[in-house]
């Protein structure tokens, strides 16, 4: 019936091994558990220490923040959109404005697109550094990689606090443009932190890379073939680490990506390691936009004059959008009926998306290495539970 | 670069001539069309497309259900091009987004509906051809109720097992849950009057 050479043997009985069932261990792990980054849960079966299945659960943190959205207007969506993915609110906004955008023909001015790719570009730095600590956390080296990148972070969260009132929730982005313009003297000072954070990226790169006992947990553990994890639907770092060319950025520019100059980091293996590395060289090519985009800053307006902010009704029609978010392609499918509400919004989210192929990264390994391919996949259950 | 929805449909009914297809026009500004593709040859078409090298639809990247209890609302928002039959009754509906990672195009839109919302929900399941679709299925399997024949594991997703309807359905009603309050007013009054007698 399943003729999809992708699928675990739990679903391809078939090429399931001969096991004893008496010897069987049935491990539920989470929903409270730290490695499982929020209320995630997963029924695994183990043959001794090898998994043998991996059923994830789903639904801790649902609180269908679809059906929310079908009652309110489009503009009352914004804020909840920074709940989905918590650690990266702005490039969520973004995505979504995006989206009612694309619905209602609504250009955005010149200057408000910079300022999205710069508080894009520092949401992945906050991001992939957090990923850094917390994939560090996963291994058992809890808390030093964890607290330098959240020092990091929190001069980040300083700038955003600045700009949007808010550290995370913050509600930042409108249909046409931006909430405020930037305050006086936010650029020089981002472009402060910009020139600092490779320092700090030395250093935490240095901390973490040459060490042995992290090569040893993470090398050849989770890689899959390239076509299992494009057939997959999985995006973003993952799908780069195993060496498949797919940014959005580059393959369909959205915003002002094509003015920039930056490279698209490949992996070879899509290890675990190499999802690590792909994260470090992501942070290197953020800089280098942000460096440019700072550079090219004009004046302007933040937000399209035309933009209408009460009473916003898009025409009958449907738009989907997506951008390259910081775990992998984070895409908006809206559906207008003319009203002041939206018929249908739905969002695609990487982290539930990026989990799909979990079971056939892990089986047949160590139950201690499917805690590490779960840090490795990068998932925020806001996003995944929705 | 979105595709040529025309071109495509017509190498569609070259390769594929039993299928019943039809192309359907956005109104609105973001110019993304959709092909409407009849159930029973959906994952044709899904084979057709992922295996053409011209078109190598490689990626299914989102799958949505859509729940239309007035069909005039869908052709408005999906207008038929030619004299495609309209549909009497409501119906829910499974619309995917294709892309090409190779060719860089996308998105190719595909929808695919239930004869009604009741009983005849079936749409056949893509996950053999494109395994992203199968937690997909499964939520919009739990959200709206389309039943996917030959998915190898729909089970309710977000919501709990023992979770009777479908919230993302329009008519969908929330239970009535209440919490007693010692000093009810107002609406909570109301809505405590209603669960509990009039005190004497």
């Amino acid at each position: 019936m399943i003729d999809n050479p992708s699928m675990p043997f739990a679903a391809n009985p078939a090429s399931m091994p001969e096991l004893d069932e008496d010897q069987l261990l049935h491990v539920s792990l989470g929903p409270q558990h730290p490695s499982t980054h929020g209320v995630f849960r997963m029924n695994v079966v183990l043959d001794g220490e090898t998994v043998v299945s991996l059923k994830p659960v789903f639904g801790y943190l649902h609180r269908n923040h679809e059906k929310i959205a079908e009652g309110v207007t489009y503009l009352s969506s914004m804020p909840f959109t920074d709940r989905l993915d918590y650690i990266c609110p702005l490039t969520n906004n973004w995505a979504y404005a995006q989206a009612v955008e694309k619905l209602a023909g609504i250009e955005v001015p010149e200057r408000a697109e910079y300022i999205r790719v710069i508080t894009g570009e520092l949401t992945r730095l906050i991001n992939h550094t957090a990923f850094v600590g917390f994939f560090l956390g996963d291994m058992g080296a809890w808390g030093s990689a964890l607290m330098y990148a959240f020092r990091e972070r929190e001069k980040i969260l300083d700038l955003f606090e600045d700009l949007t009132g808010a550290r995370m929730m913050s509600n930042y982005m409108r249909f046409g443009g931006c909430r405020n313009d930037l305050p006086d003297g936010w650029a020089a000072r981002a472009s402060v932190l910009v020139n600092e954070f490779p320092r700090f990226l030395d250093e935490l790169e240095n901390l973490v890379t040459g060490n042995e006992i992290l090569i040893a947990r993470t090398q050849n553990i989770g890689a899959l073939p390239k076509e299992t994890l494009i057939n997959g639907g999985i995006t973003g770092p993952m799908l780069r680490a195993a060496g498949v060319a797919y940014d959005i950025r580059k393959a369909e520019p959205y915003g002002i990506y094509d003015r920039f100059q930056f490279r698209v980091p490949l992996g070879t293996t899509g290890d675990c390691y190499d999802r690590l590395m792909i994260r470090f060289l992501e942070l290197r090519e953020s800089l280098a936009i942000l460096r440019q985009a700072l550079d090219q800053l004009p004046e302007g307006a933040y937000i399209h004059p035309k933009a209408k902010i009460r009473n916003f009704k898009p025409p009958v029609g449907e738009a989907y959008a997506r951008i390259e978010g910081p775990k992998g392609e984070l895409g908006f499918h809206l559906i207008s009926d003319g009203s002041a509400k939206p018929f249908r919004y739905r969002i695609r989210p990487p982290s539930f998306i990026n989990l799909t192929l979990l079971e056939d990264m892990c089986l047949g390994l160590d139950l201690a290495d499917v805690v590490l391919i779960l840090g490795s996949i990068d998932i925020v259950l806001g996003e995944v539970d929705r | 670069m979105t595709p040529d929805h025309s071109a495509i449909l017509a190498r569609l009914q070259s390769a594929l001539p039993a299928a019943r297809l039809a192309h359907l026009r956005n109104p609105g500004p973001s110019g993304q069309d959709s092909l409407l593709v009849a159930p029973d040859h959906l994952v044709a078409v899904c084979q057709f497309l992922h295996n053409t090298a011209d078109l190598a639809f490689d990626l299914l990247s989102n799958v949505t259900g859509v729940d239309w209890p007035e069909p005039a609302k869908a052709d408005a928002v999906a207008v038929p091009t030619e004299g495609t039959a309209p549909a009497t009754c409501g119906f829910l509906e499974v619309v995917y987004h294709l892309y090409s990672t190779t060719h860089r195009m996308g998105p190719l839109v595909l929808r695919a509906r239930t004869e009604d919302r009741a009983n005849q929900v079936h749409i056949p399941s893509v996950v053999a051809v494109y395994r992203s679709a199968e937690f997909q299925e499964r939520e919009i399997f739990d959200l709206f109720g389309v039943k996917f024949t030959g998915h190898p594991d729909l089970r309710r997703i977000l919501m709990w097992d023992e979770f009777l309807d479908h919230p993302m359905r329009k008519d969908y009603v929330a239970p009535d849950d209440y919490q007693y309050e010692p000093t009810p007013h107002d609406a909570v009054l109301e809505k405590a009057q209603r669960h509990y007698p009039a005190p004497h």
